[in-house]
């Protein structure tokens, strides 16, 4: 691996660089470039993903098994898990966003190591496409994205061993981008700005990578044994061969359980970039903010065993993490006070942006009640590994994070093309959205505690409305990304001129063009210290508009 | 102002307090109870769904009321008020959800108590006679404690179960009865020690609210007492294969009578009895 000049020196590199949009399809060093290339890529995955969220919710319409073979719908909530996990949130709150916004917020005119960059982004898509053709060609892996032996090493070895290995890819794509993220935010920084001074994406993309570099390489090391018990097999895992699945389960969670935090953190961070611009106001609480993304960084390493309640974990184990567990609602809390906060007295603009932050706000928070609740062991005892689940994590991943992808979307989209989104559709697309979305999830919380099991293809009869309803508000979501779709594409072409700071925001991508050029300003990097300070030109009734902004 | 405001905050809430009990008393939000274990867990529902709607209710209706009240009209241009933080705000809202978090962890640790989570596994285990007090035995919640059921003289059923793909085995060894079917007698402790031929399965009994994994190679074990006759699914809960969502089998309670009457008629020892 060669270690790239400093980015203000790179104009020979880059003149070698493709231009238009071929760059997109290259191997281009442009952190923009890669960021636009992630969250094209993560959304046509998100796509796929969702086709297969239809395929299950179409088998769930009845309780027996009669759409799908019992074989293949397993396959599909194994794909469908692992690609909106690893190919859809944790590349675009990551890597998409992540790419495109860091270097302008640190002042620096690329990412620390470009190269690093391009590869990182560059094993995604064979990772992928390699995960999905497995399907077609020896049947996919079909143990869940968990992978829990001994079923993944009885199950067919060959799409097991392909999951593994992209899995691997996706894994390490994450690690590359994780060390890039530290170096870029702790080191690339422009003279003169203090950590303290930026914006909180930052703060939250340093806590993410921090757990991406230590939880990651335990999933690595994990699934390679795995690997070794299918292949060679050893005996890490299978019981027959004197192994312990327990500590697989272990290993496993080390890194699957901070994986929320690095699908959830990011989204916390643009969250906390648009609230403050559409409602014209300062972030509220920057410093309890911070410490509040740290505090779930290190609770949200030691937390992993509560999804092991109801396998062999002994009763001090049991309490320990319910008690750790619960304590995350207490930082997390914090940053949902401070949103609100943020709202209280602003001008707000109810934009499509605004209105999927706050409806991240409102399903996120039943998301995290539900996730105290299952903290409590007593409490998981019942649901564990049933429906409720499925909502709860829904709530969070989807809920969460996915529509702080789309709100973000709306914000950053004329900053990407210099072309405005069309409002209204974007309002039916949230409208669609919001109403899909709490249709498919919320009776899935009943469902779970009146006893359907998740990864079921044949439940019990009693819950054959409940399941119906869900599945029209799947129906529902589908037709969600139409509107969306067409508003992408149509504005990319005939969309209003966007000007290069449509939302008059303080953050350093919006002081340069729209779409910003090579290393990102034409000057020097401006030094912004104050990334929220909103509210210079208060006005009210008594208190008329100093400027018209 | 202030006054008024405060009136109609407490009121609010009352109402969602209110609202909340209503609901967790009036919708079937969980199934029958049917163990000793369930109405102790159902205790620990209605209080976290209770606290959940407070907080779910509150904060949904200041975003909505924020968004409402502090819209930009048209006309309008400037910005909001300019205030960066409040810290006596920021520390009560970090107190209010510790203070929250700490009562409900204290509180679940006493429901968990009550279950019988706390209680050790060997002593629990440790009259079963197939069960080596040396064996390493994880898992196990659930009532067998007999002073909660008040009927002291009860004896305790063991049953060693057995999961595979895609079943659940029943070996009652006292009378070397094999069944497809779990039978107990209402009102006696039952202990089930757990193990699995192959891959991972999960005991689950919505009604008496409890689930253990079934794991190769590492015994489990779950205690409880059943306390209303019927018919109750048992359900695999881990995804153990392509006919995971058929891995069901069924539960009978019944009076001990029956019970015993059942048992003579499938042991293959006669003259055994409970």
């Amino acid at each position: 691996m060669s270690i790239s000049l400093p980015p203000a020196n790179e104009n020979t590199s880059n003149s070698l660089q493709p231009t238009g949009w071929l760059r997109f399809i290259s191997f281009s060093l442009d952190h923009k470039v890669i960021g636009l290339q992630y969250l094209v890529c993560g959304f046509l995955f998100y796509l796929i993903g969702g086709v297969l969220a239809g395929a299950i919710r179409i088998e769930l319409l009845s309780p027996i098994s009669d759409f799908l073979a019992r074989d293949v719908y397993n396959q599909v909530l194994t794909l469908h898990g692992t690609i909106m996990i690893f190919l859809w949130i944790v590349p675009v709150v990551n890597g998409a966003f992540g790419n495109y916004l860091i270097p302008f917020y640190v002042g620096a005119r690329d990412m620390a190591f470009p190269r690093l960059n391009a590869v990182a982004f560059w094993m995604i898509p064979p990772a992928g496409l390699m995960l999905i053709t497995s399907y077609f060609i020896n049947g996919a892996a079909q143990s869940g994205w968990t992978a829990y032996p001994p079923l993944s090493i009885t199950t067919p070895a060959a799409g097991q061993i392909v999951w593994i290995v992209s899995v691997l890819l996706l894994g390490g794509s994450s690690i590359f981008g994780g060390i890039n993220f530290i170096a870029t935010i702790l080191k690339l920084r422009r003279p003169g700005l203090k950590l303290m001074q930026l914006p909180m994406y930052c703060w939250a993309m340093l806590g993410t990578s921090i757990l991406v570099v230590l939880s990651t390489p335990v999933l690595a090391g994990t699934l390679i044994l795995l690997s070794f018990d299918i292949v060679a097999h050893t005996g890490f895992f299978n019981p027959a061969l004197g192994g312990n699945v327990i500590v697989y389960q272990h290993l496993f969670w080390f890194y699957s359980h901070p994986a929320v935090y690095i699908m959830v953190l990011p989204a916390f961070g643009l969250v906390s970039e648009i609230l403050p611009v559409h409602c014209r106001k300062p972030l509220f609480g920057y410093t309890t903010m911070v410490y509040s993304i740290m505090g779930i960084v290190v609770l949200g390493l030691v937390v992993w065993a509560h999804h092991m309640f109801t396998s062999g974990t002994p009763p001090w184990m049991r309490l320990f993490f319910t008690i750790a567990t619960s304590f995350i609602a207490v930082p997390t809390g914090i940053k949902f006070f401070n949103w609100v906060a943020t709202l209280w007295g602003g001008r707000i603009s109810l934009n499509s942006a605004i209105l999927f932050s706050c409806g991240f706000i409102v399903n996120f928070v039943l998301g995290g009640i539900t996730g105290v609740a299952l903290a409590q062991v007593p409490f998981d005892i019942h649901v564990h590994d049933t429906y409720f689940v499925v909502a709860h994590f829904h709530y969070i991943v989807y809920g969460g994070s996915v529509f702080v992808i789309f709100s973000s979307i709306y914000h950053w989209y004329p900053k990407f093309t210099g072309k405005m989104l069309d409002e209204k559709l974007g309002i039916i697309h949230f409208a669609l959205t919001f109403i899909g979305f709490n249709l498919c999830f919320a009776p899935q919380h009943w469902l779970g505690l009146n006893g359907m099991p998740r990864r079921v293809a044949e439940y019990d009869p009693q819950f054959t409305l409940v399941n119906q309803i869900s599945s029209v508000g799947a129906l529902l979501m589908a037709i969600s990304t139409l509107p969306f779709l067409w508003n992408i594409l149509y504005s990319f072409i005939k969309g209003e001129k966007a000007g290069n700071n449509p939302w008059q925001a303080l953050t350093p991508e919006w002081l340069t063009t729209s779409p910003p050029p090579v290393e990102n300003w034409p000057g020097e990097a401006p030094l912004v210290t104050k990334p929220y300070g909103y509210g210079a030109n208060h006005s009210n009734e008594n208190n008329p508009p100093i400027t018209q902004a | 102002m202030l006054q008024k405001t405060a009136i109609y905050t407490i009121s609010i809430s009352l109402l969602i307090i209110v609202g909340g009990v209503w609901a967790v008393d009036n919708l079937n939000l969980l199934p029958v109870v049917a163990s000793s274990n369930a109405p102790i867990y159902d205790e620990l529902f209605k209080v976290l769904f209770v606290i959940g709607i407070i907080l779910f209710v509150g904060i949904t209706g200041l975003v909505i009321y924020s968004l409402i009240r502090f819209r930009k009209k048209p006309g309008q241009f400037g910005d909001g008020i300019a205030i960066e933080d409040n810290l006596p705000l920021e520390i009560f809202w970090t107190a209010v959800p510790a203070i929250v978090v700490l009562f409900v962890g204290l509180y679940s640790y006493d429901i968990y108590e009550r279950m019988g989570g706390m209680q050790s596994l060997s002593t629990s285990s440790h009259d079963h006679h197939s069960i080596n007090s040396e064996e390493k035995v994880w898992g196990g919640i659930g009532l067998t404690s007999q002073k909660l059921i008040g009927e002291s003289s009860l004896p305790k059923i063991n049953v060693d179960v057995t999961a595979l793909q895609f079943a659940f085995l029943f070996n009652y060894p006292e009378g070397e009865i094999v069944s497809g079917e779990l039978h107990v007698p209402r009102g006696h402790p039952v202990t089930l020690k757990m193990e699995s031929k192959d891959v991972i399965h999960a005991f689950w009994v919505p009604e008496f609210r409890l689930k253990q994994d079934v794991i190769p190679g590492q015994p489990t074990v779950i205690n409880f007492t059943p306390t209303k006759n019927g018919r109750y699914p048992i359900i695999c809960a881990e995804l153990c294969g392509p006919y995971h969502g058929g891995m069901r089998s069924t539960v009978v309670v019944e009076e001990p009578e029956e019970y015993q009457e059942w048992f003579k008629q499938n042991s293959k020892q006669p003259g055994m009895e409970l």
